[in-house]
């Protein structure tokens, strides 16, 4: 099990949380404005690197709050987590 | 004799084939046989950066079924598991392909509709599916459990006789030879590091830690680690890797003689020859390539397991493993053209992948020498732009 630090709870078990893919996608700002392509490359490709990772997660069971994090999907490792007003840090 | 050569040949990669398959599993080595077989395409090299079949053809949990929801799933499915029921004969080798039964329990209202939707959708597409009551499912199966007094009650299931389980090493080294004999090339241990690139920027092989292969065509087969080569040619898909995760029993006298498969709870199990209880669980949520995954997942999936079938409380867990599942949005496969010359891609087979090994070359074969294959056409990764998904999350018996 993933031991996880919430930006604002610190170190939690893995089955507090809940996983939300890929950090970073932007919804299209005139979403009638773009072609075939440019929806289906906002709603279905994503990056699935084998490394560094931005991803989301949601602290479901703790202060239900979301938060980034970077983490190596080759190891699972944890890089850092978040808050999303933050940057990731350097 | 090498114990080697009684099954494929080894062999060292050649400068230049007609056909290169990256990616040594169950579906590139079903390719390549045919393509040789089927379509008289010999000049062909399957190369593997790892040992044959080693990924997820050696980490599935068997199961073979044809009970899709949607016309094109069924009519995939339904082609792969008829050349299951011809393979043994066809490649010459015991695979140990039982159709021992498949079992898909419903525990909820919503889940009794929708199997007797599937049923239904089932039989009109020619694939054997029946509805069973809970009475009929311990009939079939005595070791559930159908009292009404638990978490999940089986308020039925549906079947498909015709599904069943085969050696998964097996199929994979019958294929392998198969092709090897016909002539193709098998080239363990050589790892894609990038591709090999042409006029307009047209993909004409690759290049291995074992040097350059050229190719007219270039098939990826990679599975889990797609994303990782198609970025390599800057291509963006609709896939995540994930783990999944299963698990073997220690050895018990013969107690489960079908497959018994819950989308509810996520567990999936059938009894090996040789005695180990088999049990597939859920995708772990979180994308990873470590090929291991989160121990609640599996304590989740035996929680269902022990309730279902209370006699396995006496049942201890030998192992635990995972491979790298490549997981499109609608749980449905790519297999097509890709917006690049001479590359083509056969992927996001998912949780599903094993019962569709000899259906998915097959396809595939198709449409690389043809340049068509009614099978493979509404797979292709254009069905992301048009919209027309093939959306079988939760139709589909989910726990693949």
């Amino acid at each position: 099990m993933l031991l996880i630090r919430c930006p604002w709870c610190g170190p939690r078990d893995e089955i507090e949380f809940r996983y939300g893919g890929q950090a970073g996608l932007t919804y299209p700002p005139d979403p009638e404005a773009v072609s075939d392509e440019e929806w289906a490359d906002y709603l279905f490709m994503r990056d699935n690197p084998k490394g560094p990772f931005r991803e989301r997660w949601f602290h479901a069971a703790g202060c239900r709050r979301w938060f980034n994090a970077v983490r190596d999907t080759a190891t699972h490792r944890f890089i850092s987590t978040y808050r999303l007003d933050e940057e990731p840090p350097a | 004799m090498d114990e080697r050569t009684r099954y494929w040949r080894p062999a060292e990669p050649k400068p230049s084939y007609d056909v290169v398959i990256v990616g040594g599993g169950g579906h590139g080595l079903s390719t390549a046989y045919y393509l040789a077989k089927n379509h008289g395409i010999t000049d062909v090299c399957v190369v593997e950066k790892g040992w044959l079949a080693g990924g997820n053809m050696a980490r599935n949990t068997t199961i073979i079924r044809s009970n899709y929801l949607w016309d094109e799933s069924a009519a995939i499915y339904e082609h792969s598991l008829k050349l299951w029921e011809g393979l043994e004969d066809e490649l010459g080798a015991d695979l140990q392909f039982s159709q021992r039964g498949v079992m898909n329990l419903a525990h909820d209202l919503g889940d009794v509709r929708s199997s007797v939707r599937r049923v239904e959708a089932n039989r009109l597409n020619g694939v054997d599916a029946e509805w069973l009551t809970s009475e009929d499912v311990q009939a079939f199966c005595p070791i559930v459990n159908i009292s009404p007094d638990v978490r999940y009650p089986v308020l039925g299931a549906t079947l498909q006789r015709r599904g069943g389980v085969a050696r998964h090493d097996k199929v994979a080294w019958a294929y392998a030879t198969a092709a090897s004999n016909l002539g193709v090339d098998i080239v363990e241990h050589s790892e894609v590091t990038a591709f090999v690139r042409g006029a307009g920027g047209r993909v004409e092989g690759v290049e291995t830690t074992q040097g350059t292969i050229r190719a007219n065509t270039t098939a990826l087969v990679a599975a889990g680690h797609t994303s990782v080569l198609a970025a390599m040619v800057g291509l963006r898909l609709p896939l995540q890797s994930h783990p999944l995760q299963a698990l073997v029993s220690a050895l018990y006298e013969p107690i489960l003689d079908c497959v018994v498969m819950s989308n509810a709870v996520h567990v999936y199990v059938s009894q090996a020859d040789k005695g180990e209880l088999v049990m597939g669980a859920g995708i772990d949520a979180y994308n990873g390539y470590a090929q291991r995954g989160s121990f609640h997942v599996i304590e989740h999936q035996m929680a269902a397991a022990l309730e279902l079938f209370p006699v396995f409380e006496h049942a201890s867990l030998l192992r635990t493993w995972a491979g790298i599942v490549d997981v499109c949005p609608d749980a449905s496969p790519i297999v097509g053209p890709t917006p690049i010359d001479g590359l083509y891609l056969n992927c996001g087979w998912g949780t599903g992948g094993f019962k569709a090994t000899p259906g998915s070359g097959w396809a595939f074969a198709e449409l690389i020498a043809t340049g068509a294959s009614e099978l493979a056409r509404p797979y292709e990764l254009e069905r992301f732009t048009t919209g027309a998904l093939i959306d079988e999350h939760g139709a589909a018996a989910v726990a693949h």
